[in-house]
């Protein structure tokens, strides 16, 4: 595998998802697209996990979604965030600061 | 909110299939539409595009199915499919699911009637608050428990200090008269703390007060639940007022709870104080209250150990207070027995109970054994299928659900049927159980036994129905598609070979049991009971009323009364047409009579006045040996001529004769029975020996002698009447010949003698059927266990077979080929069986009489009939083997 190109940290692409979401309404390919610009390519998106997990956030009122033309004139599924989507992205963005800060002080230590 | 929309979203995408799989397709396909057209942005070509996508992203449709295969509903939507493809494939093998249905079904059902008839009496506490703490403290008369007298239970309830109450109790029939027949009513008379040691108190009204439990005291009377509603209509007002019980005014002053079980008793419904006379119990002990004729029970006091009131009582029976002088019978030499109250309960019972317990084990092991089987045999035709499916695509997972899906079907089969076979078997158990057997009301359907037969059977089906899933992934497909292979035979084949004999060797275990258990019914039922038993009707007439007192005015006068009674009442019965002979006992044999109550102390002339033998006393009308057909061996019976004021003769019994006056003549020697202050009485003839308490008991010693004769008048007396047709035809006429004496003496316990012979054996006889049908039910299952192993062989080897007809073998070659394959088997588990079955048998040791555990008769004939079902099951196989026509197998490959 390409050091330059991992897959999604285990439990984090649902943050990532909402994270994405929070700025537009989007389509699936688009998050994905979105993801790995973001990431400059260190994260690559499985599609199938990807809309999987698109429809988990949906059950669980995270997201709502809708068929609708995109720019390229296509139909295509776009999703939203809801308020408690916010809300949950509040939630695990602090919750994943507090680790990744309590990592790197480890890390730090560590030298 | 989330949960809502789950729910919504799942039914939606349930309900409009079709619509739901084309949206997710329709996203998919968007998907992949969008990152070709974000490639071909970047400058490749359509194809390239293409490519790229499908380099990166991977397969559509595997997306698709990943992305389909989220959410609960899909869960539901394969297992709807998984269950309607079992019962599919259930229907197209009816056979094989039959088969193992009915075998769950037995086994289950067996084992959990079993477990809910053991578990109340053996394992689950008594309903009494801390029904640990109550204890039955006996007597010890030759190592074995007897019962105590009231001043034994004076000295210890002064002495002890580890028990909270002691009580004392003893049957009391109480005839309650007034209605068109007088009743004879279950009672019991006890000390004011009977109550106490059991831990319940009566629902309405009040327990006994110590001052009622005192010579002279107040009638009182506590009634039970079921006597309230019966016959008092469920009256509140009840209490205080009086009822007549043998011609006497009882104050009802309690009802007892309807739920409160009474393990002492289960028939008694009323209880009174005892009221013993205690004013000369230290200084004259011919009383009643020195009789050794109570029961005893004791309640700890909390935080005191069984262990602790043993060792206290030990200490108290060997140091002998002044104040509490004991006779000779109740010194308390041989220390006491002291029980917890449920060991008690069940000690002669629990052997047998046992004993049911490791068969009906047995039998939902042959059952286990049977099923693995079964699905073994099953597996090895469906390794073929397996393997197709696994070629198009179902993963192994898949595969193991499906698996999984069908044991389930097949155990929730066989738990329903279980469940219907289990109810009976409880029901049955219950109209079969003993007399004797105690807590029977208590005996239920056990859910958690249900559960655990259900649970077992169904997880080792669960495991063996795995193992074709399980060899899916690990072996090549091609194999397996292969039909024609016949190298499946081997590892499988040993092992339900194995199973086939560890069946066969269960159920030859379960069969010696059955076996001893029948050869010692046959033995006993073998035994001369020492009188003649068809045509005997015998009945019990209990006196009852103030006419039979003996008042100090007139001593002997009620006794006269009485006398003079049951003389009219015999004379009356022998009136009746269709009598052929009547007489009268005190002690009937083989009732249930309590032994204790005919066990006396005699002496002979030349013996000391220390030394006292047991024998059990008889009186007896005239008649009595003539009409039992008990033989005379010497001299001669009692007559008329044995009148009051003649000479006082008695009978000896022949060992009691032999034993005392070997080699000598005992006609004339003279004894006493009982009180020792009375005139000798001498023996006029010796008598053959007789059963009394059952055919395996041997307890020969007995003296006879005439009622006028004896020192008191017995209350209650067995009559015994000898018809010259159906003696059970004569009841009611001889029933009503002892009333038109007197229509207000309760006669009781009206049966012919051969069928207190059978309740006397009752609980052998219990035992004996269960094995009886678990032998047959094991025996059963292990030849469907043969049949099934060796039919599935034929079919595996039909090539072979149709190869050695081919080269020359003759039918009956065949024949014999298939039939030793299986008789190799059964001889092999038959072997180990009969190991088992040595060990085994120890443990029914103390249920066998008049044989020893290693029988050969019984092993013998058992092994016979184990291997000829064998044979026969072996035999359609064999046969149908034999049949195979080599040109069509040979042109089928």
């Amino acid at each position: 595998m390409n050091d330059q190109n991992t897959d999604v940290i285990q439990g984090t692409l649902d943050m990532l998802i909402l994270k994405t979401l929070s700025l537009e309404p989007m389509h699936g390919f688009g998050i994905a697209r979105r993801v790995e610009q973001i990431s400059r390519g260190v994260f690559k998106v499985n599609p199938g996990s990807l809309l999987t997990a698109l429809q988990r956030l949906e059950r669980a009122g995270w997201l709502d979604a809708e068929w609708r033309q995109t720019e390229n004139s296509r139909r295509a599924k776009f999703y939203e965030l809801t308020r408690a989507g916010e809300k949950q992205l509040e939630h695990e963005t602090a919750d994943w600061t507090r680790r990744a800060s309590a990592i790197a002080r480890l890390l730090k230590a560590e030298g | 909110m989330s949960l809502w929309r789950q729910l919504t979203h799942g039914l939606r995408s349930l309900i409009h299939r079709t619509r739901a799989d084309q949206d997710v397709a329709d996203e998919v396909e968007q998907y992949f539409e969008e990152a070709t057209a974000a490639s071909m942005a970047r400058g490749l070509s359509a194809e390239e595009a293409k490519r790229a996508a499908r380099l990166e992203s991977g397969n559509m449709t595997a997306v698709r199915e990943q992305v389909r295969s989220y959410g609960w509903e899909n869960a539901v939507r394969i297992t709807a499919a998984d269950i309607r493809y079992a019962v599919r494939q259930l229907c197209s093998n009816a056979g094989f699911t039959i088969v193992c249905v009915c075998t769950l079904a037995l086994g289950i059902g067996a084992s959990t009637a079993i477990f809910s008839a053991v578990n109340p009496i053996l394992f689950q506490p008594l309903p009494y608050p801390h029904a640990g703490r109550i204890l039955m403290i006996w007597n010890t008369f030759h190592g074995a428990r007897s019962e105590i007298a009231f001043g034994t239970w004076r000295e210890l309830a002064e002495r002890n200090r580890s028990l909270d109450a002691l009580a004392i109790f003893e049957p009391w029939q109480p005839a309650m008269t007034g209605a068109a027949r007088p009743e004879r009513i279950e009672g019991q008379s006890v000390s004011a703390s009977f109550f106490r040691v059991l831990g319940v108190a009566p629902v309405l009204g009040r327990d006994f007060r110590a001052g009622e439990d005192v010579f002279n005291g107040p009638r009182v009377v506590i009634l039970s639940d079921g006597l309230w509603r019966q016959h008092f209509h469920g009256d509140r007002a009840i209490l205080g007022h009086p009822v007549k019980l043998d011609d006497d005014y009882y104050t009802v002053i309690g009802v007892m709870p309807p739920a409160f079980e009474n393990v002492l008793s289960p028939s008694a419904a009323l209880w009174t104080p005892m009221q013993y006379d205690t004013r000369q119990i230290a200084t004259q002990f011919d009383t009643w209250a020195w009789g050794n004729h109570l029961h005893m029970a004791g309640r700890l006091k909390p935080g005191i150990s069984k262990d602790q009131a043993v060792h206290e009582f030990a200490q108290i029976a060997r140091t002998p207070w002044a104040e509490f002088p004991r006779p000779r019978w109740a010194g308390l030499r041989n220390g006491l027995i002291i029980d917890s109250l449920q060991d008690d309960i069940t000690h002669g019972v629990k052997p047998a109970l046992l004993a049911v317990l490791g068969a009906v084990s047995l039998v939902l092991l042959i059952a286990c054994v049977n099923v693995v089987n079964l699905l073994l045999a099953r597996n090895a035709q469906r390794r073929g299928e397996f393997a197709v499916r696994a070629a198009l695509g179902a993963t192994q997972r898949r595969i193991i659900r499906q698996v999984i899906t069908e044991t389930l079907l097949l155990a929730l089969l066989g738990g329903v049927l279980g469940l219907g076979v289990a109810a009976a078997g409880v029901r049955a158990l219950i109209w079969l159980s003993p007399p004797g057997l105690p807590r029977v009301d208590a005996i239920r359907m056990d859910t958690v036994a249900f559960t655990f037969a259900l649970g077992i059977t169904t997880l080792i089906g669960l495991l063996t129905g795995l193992i074709p899933a399980l060899h899916v992934s690990r072996e090549n497909v091609q194999p397996g598609l292969q039909q024609n292979s016949r190298r499946t035979a081997g590892g499988h084949a040993w092992t339900r070979s194995a199973l086939v004999i560890t069946e066969m060797a269960l159920a030859l275990i379960l069969l010696v049991g059955a076996g001893l258990l029948l050869r010692s019914m046959q033995r006993l039922l073998g035994v001369d009971p020492g009188f003649s038993t068809p045509h005997l009707l015998t009945l019990q007439v209990q006196t009852s009323g103030h006419q039979f007192d003996n008042l100090p005015s007139a001593p002997g006068a009620g006794d006269n009364v009485r006398r003079r009674f049951f003389e009219q009442a015999l004379e009356a019965v022998r009136q009746v047409p269709g009598v052929k002979q009547a007489a009268f006992t005190s002690l009937l044999p083989l009732s249930d009579d309590p032994p204790v109550i005919g066990l006396y102390g005699a002496q002979f002339e030349d013996e000391d006045s220390q030394t006292g033998h047991n024998v059990f006393r008889y009186a007896v009308s005239p008649d009595y040996c003539q009409t039992m057909g008990i033989r005379l061996l010497s001299g001669r019976c009692l007559d008329e001529r044995d009148s009051s004021s003649a000479p006082q003769a008695a009978l000896l019994s022949d060992s009691l004769a032999r034993s005392h006056f070997p080699g000598q003549n005992p006609i004339g020697k003279r004894l006493h029975v009982g009180p020792r202050d009375r005139p000798w009485y001498t023996v006029v003839g010796v008598v053959g020996d007789v059963k009394q308490t059952s055919l395996a008991i041997d307890q020969p010693d007995a003296v006879y002698l005439s009622t006028v004769q004896s020192w008191f008048s017995d209350d209650t007396l067995s009559f015994v009447v000898r018809a010259y047709g159906d003696p059970a035809a004569l009841a009611s006429s001889v029933k009503n010949a002892i009333w038109s004496v007197d229509g207000n003496q309760p006669i009781v316990r009206v049966t012919t003698m051969e069928s207190l012979l059978a309740v006397t054996e009752a609980q052998r006889h219990f035992v004996l059927t269960l094995f009886e049908v678990f032998g047959i039910v094991a025996l059963l299952l292990a030849a469907v266990g043969i049949y099934g192993i060796l039919s599935g062989s034929v079919t595996e080897r039909t090539r072979e077979i149709g190869l050695r007809a081919a080269l020359g073998a003759s039918r009956n070659d065949i024949l014999v080929l298939v039939l030793s394959q299986g008789m190799r088997l059964t001889a092999l588990g038959v072997l180990i069986g009969f190991c088992g079955a040595l060990a085994a048998s120890q443990a029914l040791a103390t249920l066998l009489f008049g044989i020893s555990p290693l029988d050969p008769l019984a092993y013998l004939s058992v092994i016979t009939l184990l291997a000829t079902v064998a044979a026969v099951a072996c035999w359609t196989p064999a046969w149908r083997a034999a049949r195979v026509d080599p040109a069509i197998t040979l042109r089928a490959e």
